[in-house]
């Protein structure tokens, strides 16, 4: 940015911080320095107003709470003003081990706008006299937003409110389908990447892949155009969608084998036959039987039927592909 | 550099000098601020021509250099930093909130201590439902006892599971650092077993104990990059060919594939190459699908898992059709 626009800039927060007044953009122009000034011509004027304009929407992107207002029913046009209370960052002290916290949960985003929000929230609480040292020796390179060409577009529309379209392909889909959504929020769930949102078209709330998103996801419409559930919770609702209800299940393995299986069950003790039996948790019975037909002859299923039927069902077809073969 | 990252560095420079009235050292100041000196010098003498509406010599910013340290001396009633952002707010209690999910990084009163006071500063920014939310799948124990390991520069001892093998291992391993990738936290190391750095799963690690002698990962041990993720299959490894079938074709987005072409047989079906040094992991991987996938090359897999199924169904008194 050019030296001259940021001196004028620092200066129009300084000017209207230090007034209580409302000040009109006549007088902004005559005090503040770097403004085209009045002489007169309309030249000049159409000059400092695009200026003008384009420093005021410089400072609201930034965060700086313009006011616009009157400071009597006498002032013939609206003027500007920041108030203090709103613009200033309450006090914060952290303690030493509470700054290190937030030092290490700070490099956890990798997303240019996250990375670039965490930094310059970084800045300000140091210019709040908060000491974060991020230079810790833990070595660690914590990433929780990896790689989701999705994910900025998703998050820009959830935090503006605004609606927003996609094309969305599910794995099991030949093509992707154009989805319509008020979008809540992203949320990352054991590593994946979803955007939860109302679903315009099928009138519920959907919870959808990023990485099934195929090409940008467009925001359109105005900013503030829904406002999600009161009570929402992100995690929750995508929990809810990739979890289902738990299931107890009981296998038969043979000794020493499906070390796996064991690390996570309950031992039942030993069958007539010599396997052990053992007991198994499960919200995902089908990513279970999945799993159980890949050990083969290793493991049996007692119960219930729907998982050994369905774990029979895998094991014939695993089968026929030797036919094939 | 971003016309806001450099309005947000200006707008915050004097608060901060303000809040250290003994001065800074500009080296520091750079530091704290995550750019050069230089950079630093260049915004002070910016500064140096801003203040209060009048502008005379008492109305400027005034900052004093003593010889390599800074301090302000005139704030021009910048004393407090500008709130934080909503996009700020999310980055610090989103990540805040993650570390409460990961409670062996950092000392878990602390977090949550920082917590409430960054979502009190933060104010409205922080009221609003967060578009984001984290949730990690992190086995607690492991955790603390890997971060002990590498805080006081100890080798461990532990047994590792391997999936593709089922079966336990048991190593002592010279800890390098700490990853989470994609939700899932690893432990980089040195294997002396293996001679070599390996990624451990730290879900997948049982009995980890801190030895009493220091971590050495000799010279040659160096940091894997996991840009891309931890499957980083050689480009030299061998070639497994597979036809995925509707069911299946979540392999195409789940593992780094190439060639992904769509097939007819089966319908809808993806054709897809994964390439791997590890054929048992290919094994189960083709086993796990149940069928979903036809072996294309190398043909031995897909004979070996038709064969194991056999064994198994065998086992529940039931034959394969030969008609199919």
């Amino acid at each position: 940015m050019a030296a001259k626009r940021a001196e004028r800039l620092v200066n129009l927060v300084i000017a209207l911080l230090s007034t209580r007044q409302y000040v009109t953009a006549a007088r902004i122009r005559a005090t503040v320095p770097g403004y085209e000034a009045d002489d007169g011509s309309d030249r000049a004027d159409e000059a400092f107003k695009r200026m003008f304009e384009r420093d005021k929407a410089e400072l609201r992107e930034m965060g700086v709470p313009l006011e616009t207002g009157r400071t009597s029913v006498f002032d013939t046009e609206d003027g500007y003003r920041i108030a203090r209370a709103d613009y200033e960052l309450p006090e914060i002290h952290l303690t030493g081990e509470e700054a290190a916290a937030v030092g290490l949960a700070l490099r956890l985003w990798e997303s240019a706008q996250l990375a670039g929000a965490a930094q310059s929230a970084l800045v300000k609480l140091r210019a709040a006299g908060v000491d974060v040292d991020t230079s810790r020796s833990l070595p660690i390179q914590p990433r929780i937003d990896r790689g989701e060409a999705a994910f900025e577009p998703c998050y820009a529309a959830a935090r503006d409110r605004r609606r927003l379209q996609f094309d969305y392909r599910r794995p099991d889909e030949d093509t992707a389908v154009r989805r319509d959504v008020q979008p809540w929020g992203v949320v990352a769930w054991h590593g994946r990447w979803y955007l939860v949102g109302h679903d315009l078209d099928r009138q519920a709330p959907r919870v959808f892949r990023l990485s099934r998103v195929v090409g940008a996801p467009k925001a359109v419409g105005p900013a503030g155009a829904f406002e999600p559930p009161a009570d929402l919770d992100l995690t929750v609702v995508v929990a809810g969608q990739v979890t289902g209800e738990e299931h107890l299940v009981v296998v038969r393995a043979r000794p020493g084998t499906a070390v796996g299986l064991r690390r996570r069950a309950t031992s039942l003790g030993p069958a007539d036959d010599g396997d052990d039996r053992l007991q198994l948790r499960t919200t995902e019975p089908w990513a279970l039987a999945d799993e159980l037909a890949a050990y083969g002859a290793d493991v049996v299923v007692e119960a219930p039927t729907q998982v050994r039927d369905a774990v029979i069902g895998r094991l014939t077809r695993l089968a026929a592909m030797g036919e094939r073969a | 550099m971003s016309t806001t990252d450099r309005m947000t560095r200006l707008l915050a420079l004097v608060p901060y000098l303000s809040a250290r009235p003994d001065g800074v050292a500009l080296a520091e100041a750079a530091r704290d601020f995550g750019v050069t000196e230089r950079q630093v010098r260049s915004d002070l003498e910016l500064l140096w021509m801003c203040g209060l509406p009048g502008y005379g010599p008492g109305d400027l910013i005034d900052v004093a250099f003593e010889g390599d340290r800074v301090r302000v001396t005139f704030s021009a009633g910048m004393v407090r930093p500008l709130r934080l952002t909503t996009d700020e707010a999310v980055a610090l209690v989103v990540a805040l909130r993650t570390l409460l999910e990961l409670p062996g990084l950092a000392e878990r009163d602390a977090v949550s201590h920082a917590l409430a006071k960054v979502s009190a500063a933060a104010g409205d920014a922080a009221d609003r439902v967060s578009p984001v939310a984290v949730s990690v799948d992190a086995r607690e124990e492991n955790l603390a006892v890997v971060r002990d390991a590498l805080e006081r520069g100890r080798a461990l001892h532990l047994h590792y599971y391997v999936p593709t093998r089922d079966e336990r291992t048991e190593r002592t391993v010279d800890p390098m650092r700490l990853l989470l990738v994609d939700g899932r936290s690893y432990l980089e190391a040195w294997c002396r077993r293996a001679e070599g750095v390996r990624l451990f799963r730290l879900d997948r690690l049982d009995d980890v104990a801190v030895l009493d002698e220091a971590a050495a990962p000799p010279p040659q041990a160096t940091g894997r990059n996991v840009d891309n993720g931890v499957y980083q299959p050689a480009p030299d490894a061998p070639a497994v060919r597979l036809r995925l079938d509707r069911s299946a074709r979540w392999v195409a987005e789940y593992y780094p594939t190439e060639d992904v072409t769509p097939v007819d047989d089966p319908p809808g079906g993806l054709a897809v190459t994964v390439r791997t040094g590890d054929l048992a992991w290919a094994r189960r991987l083709v086993a796990t699908l149940g069928g979903g996938a036809v072996v294309d090359e190398p043909a031995e897999i897909g004979a070996q898992v038709a064969a194991e199924a056999r064994a198994a169904l065998a086992r529940y008194g039931v034959t394969p059709g030969r008609d199919g």
